[in-house]
């Protein structure tokens, strides 16, 4: 088995540069690992393939998951199980449950999204995710390339890396 | 793809780089904390330990401590708990409201907005909790089945309805600001020098690695968070404010309560957001992220929901006299007249005449005008909340239950506490955590920084010319 991971790692020193590299490079057939970034590059998106996150979604079904529980809750714990006689007032008063199950909308919303992004990123406490090169977090656009992954000879690809305007290219190898 | 203006002033001075911005902001979390910081931080303690002695009197006694009597039965406490969720709505608003609207010179000022907001829903938090007495069975708000016969809360009762909003309000707001600090956690852990840092802050960063596809799930849990966010900050006053609107008691039976306690809550926010960043900028040397446009900004929010809560003011005292009822009308004339004519009249002049003065530009623009009106409209909406619950209060349906309220050395003492507590926590964070969101500033610094029009970057993006001619795809820079 082997469990080292060849990397070719391009480091860029600006964002639009390594979008048009990112961009050259898949036209060349060259299948890219990842884009390391120390802040959002927007547009990169399409130009590595990747389809709309469907967070949103899930934020969705937690919050109506959200406003179910809560809303049930009111109802049946004002209305069924301790119905209190109040001036003979409604016991199942909607309106007074608004604000109650639109908290709970939000707090699931919230936390269930945050929950699935963590999870769905391999983020949380403790976790160590790959960093070729710790420069991604100050101001470096680090580019990398899966070798066994591609069909060209590393030469090349590092050939094109630096024609597509890395200032450094280098290989490492990653035991997982 | 959202184009700035030339126009505009830069929201970021002195032609930063994106390497500037990094050690600029990693300066003060990795350097020795300064002589100021332990002064000051010397000082938050001391109220804390102060404030601390004065609470376990208030818990051992009781709040017979409190300078209240059979009429006035809230007083400070509720004030201060209503001051300080109010204080508390401008971080979310910051990063919320203005995320949504496309606002970019929210990035440098979030965070420390953000943090604020967490500390003041503490301090508010710490208010209902001594208010309610037997703090130890707080619990009993909570919906929890129990063994009194499956006896529930009553959910058609704004104090329950309190308790879901201003708990939904912390956990989100923490929630928001934690996933905003992941990335230049990461940052102060891949630059970390020494093993327990390292170890720290790379616990505290998640592993993060920023990654294309990371990016892209974490603006899409910031873009609904703030979505969601928006409506959360302003539900949460309107719920505060049904504490008193659902009431009858004259002066606090207002329909206009929701929108006017929102917009009183966004003034004493920025309020206090100001006071914190003006210094927070000179002493941690951040003059180049923090700007005079910043202020300027910060400034025009303040005078227009200033101008908001004195068309408030302005409009309650005519209902008073239009809806013809007499209980209405007393109340309100005995605000401006009666024994608190001292604590309206105050109010007053904090809150509706002194923004006025931000009409100038000159006093939008001076930072010292700047500071003293954010003391000032603080000043003035600790007011308004004395005066709403006060006021109303003091004067009984019968004269003879009518009663003045004097504070205790017990109620000022635990006002002492929220601001040893939110003090505490404050000091902790600016010398801890970043205190301006890196990421962001780094993501706008090339459409906002100084070097934005002379094309910062253009001298390197000429090196992937001659590549393969593929269509070019325009950067969609925006900040959302």
């Amino acid at each position: 088995m082997s469990a080292a991971t060849n990397f070719l790692v391009g480091v860029y020193e600006d964002d639009d540069v390594i979008m048009q590299a990112c961009a050259d490079i898949r036209q060349q057939g060259v299948k890219i690992h990842e884009v390391y970034s120390p802040f959002p590059i927007h547009g990169i998106d399409p130009i590595l393939g990747y389809k709309r996150s469907r967070l949103n979604v899930a934020a969705f079904m937690f919050g109506i998951t959200g406003t179910i529980i809560a809303f049930s809750m009111q109802v049946i714990m004002m209305g069924y199980d301790w119905p209190m006689n109040i001036g003979g007032k409604p016991q199942v008063a909607v309106p007074s449950f608004v604000p109650v199950s639109f908290e709970m909308t939000i707090l699931m919303a919230s936390l269930g999204m945050v929950f699935t992004f963590l999870v769905v990123s391999g983020l949380g406490p403790g976790a160590r995710k790959l960093v070729l090169d710790p420069r991604f977090s100050d101001d470096k656009f680090i580019l990398a390339i899966d070798v066994d992954k591609n069909k060209l000879s590393m030469e090349d690809m590092a050939n094109l890396l630096k024609r597509t305007g890395a200032t450094e290219v280098s290989h490492k190898e990653v035991t997982a | 793809m959202q184009v700035t203006s030339h126009v505009r002033e830069p929201l970021v001075t002195n032609g930063k780089t994106w390497k500037d911005v990094t050690d600029d902001i990693c300066r003060q979390v990795e350097g020795k904390p300064t002589t100021t910081w332990y002064i000051a931080m010397f000082i938050s303690v001391l109220l804390f330990g102060y404030g601390t002695y004065c609470l376990y009197r208030t818990w051992w006694d009781g709040i017979g401590r409190w300078g209240l009597n059979k009429t006035v039965g809230w007083a400070w406490d509720i004030t201060n708990f209503v001051w300080w969720v109010g204080i508390g709505h401008a971080g979310t608003l910051i990063s919320a409201i203005l995320l949504l609207f496309r606002q970019k010179w929210r990035t440098s000022i979030n965070r420390a907005a953000e943090a604020m907001t967490i500390f003041a829903v503490f301090c508010a938090g710490s208010f209902i909790l001594m208010h309610m007495g037997r703090t130890w069975l707080a619990y009993w708000a909570l919906p929890l089945g129990n063994t009194f016969g499956s006896l529930w809360p009553n959910f058609n009762s704004p104090l329950v309805w309190d308790v879901f909003a201003i708990s939904t309000y912390l956990t989100v707001s923490v929630v928001f600001w934690y996933i905003g600090l992941i990335p230049d956690l990461a940052t102060i852990r891949d630059r970390a020098q020494n093993p327990i840092s390292r170890f720290v802050y790379g616990i505290l960063s998640f592993g993060w690695n920023g990654g294309a596809k990371d990016w892209q799930r974490y603006e899409a849990v910031s873009l609904v968070l703030a979505g969601v966010s928006t409506p959360l900050v302003l539900s949460v006053h309107t719920i505060v404010s049904f504490d008193f609107a659902t009431s009858l008691i004259p002066g606090w039976h207002t329909t206009i309560f929701p929108p006017y306690f929102v917009a009183g809550a966004i003034f004493s926010g920025f309020a206090m957001v100001l006071t914190l960043m003006l210094v927070t900028r000179v002493v941690f040397k951040l003059e180049d992220y923090i700007t005079m446009a910043h202020i300027e900004s910060m400034n025009k929010i303040i005078m227009l929901t200033g101008s908001i809560v004195g068309v408030a003011y302005i409009t309650e005292f005519f209902i008073a006299w239009y809806s013809g009822v007499e209980y209405e009308q007393y109340a309100f004339i005995n605000r401006a007249t009666g024994p608190y004519w001292w604590a309206y009249w105050s109010m007053m002049t904090c809150n509706v005449i002194s923004p006025q003065l931000f009409w100038f530009k000159s006093v939008r623009r001076s930072i010292a005008a700047t500071f003293i009106l954010s003391i000032i409209v603080n000043i003035g909406m600790w007011f308004e909340r004395f005066v709403i619950i006060v006021t109303s209060l003091h004067r009984d349906y019968l004269p003879s239950s009518w009663a003045y309220f004097s504070p205790t050395m017990y109620d000022i003492g635990d006002y002492i506490f929220s601001f040893g507590l939110f003090f505490t926590f404050f000091f902790l964070f600016a010398k801890f955590l970043p205190v301006i969101n890196m990421a962001e500033v780094k993501a706008v610094l090339k459409s906002s920084g100084e070097k934005s029009s002379e094309g910062y970057g253009k001298v390197i993006h000429g090196v992937a010319q001659g590549t393969t001619a593929v269509p070019h795809h325009s950067p969609g820079k925006s900040d959302v």
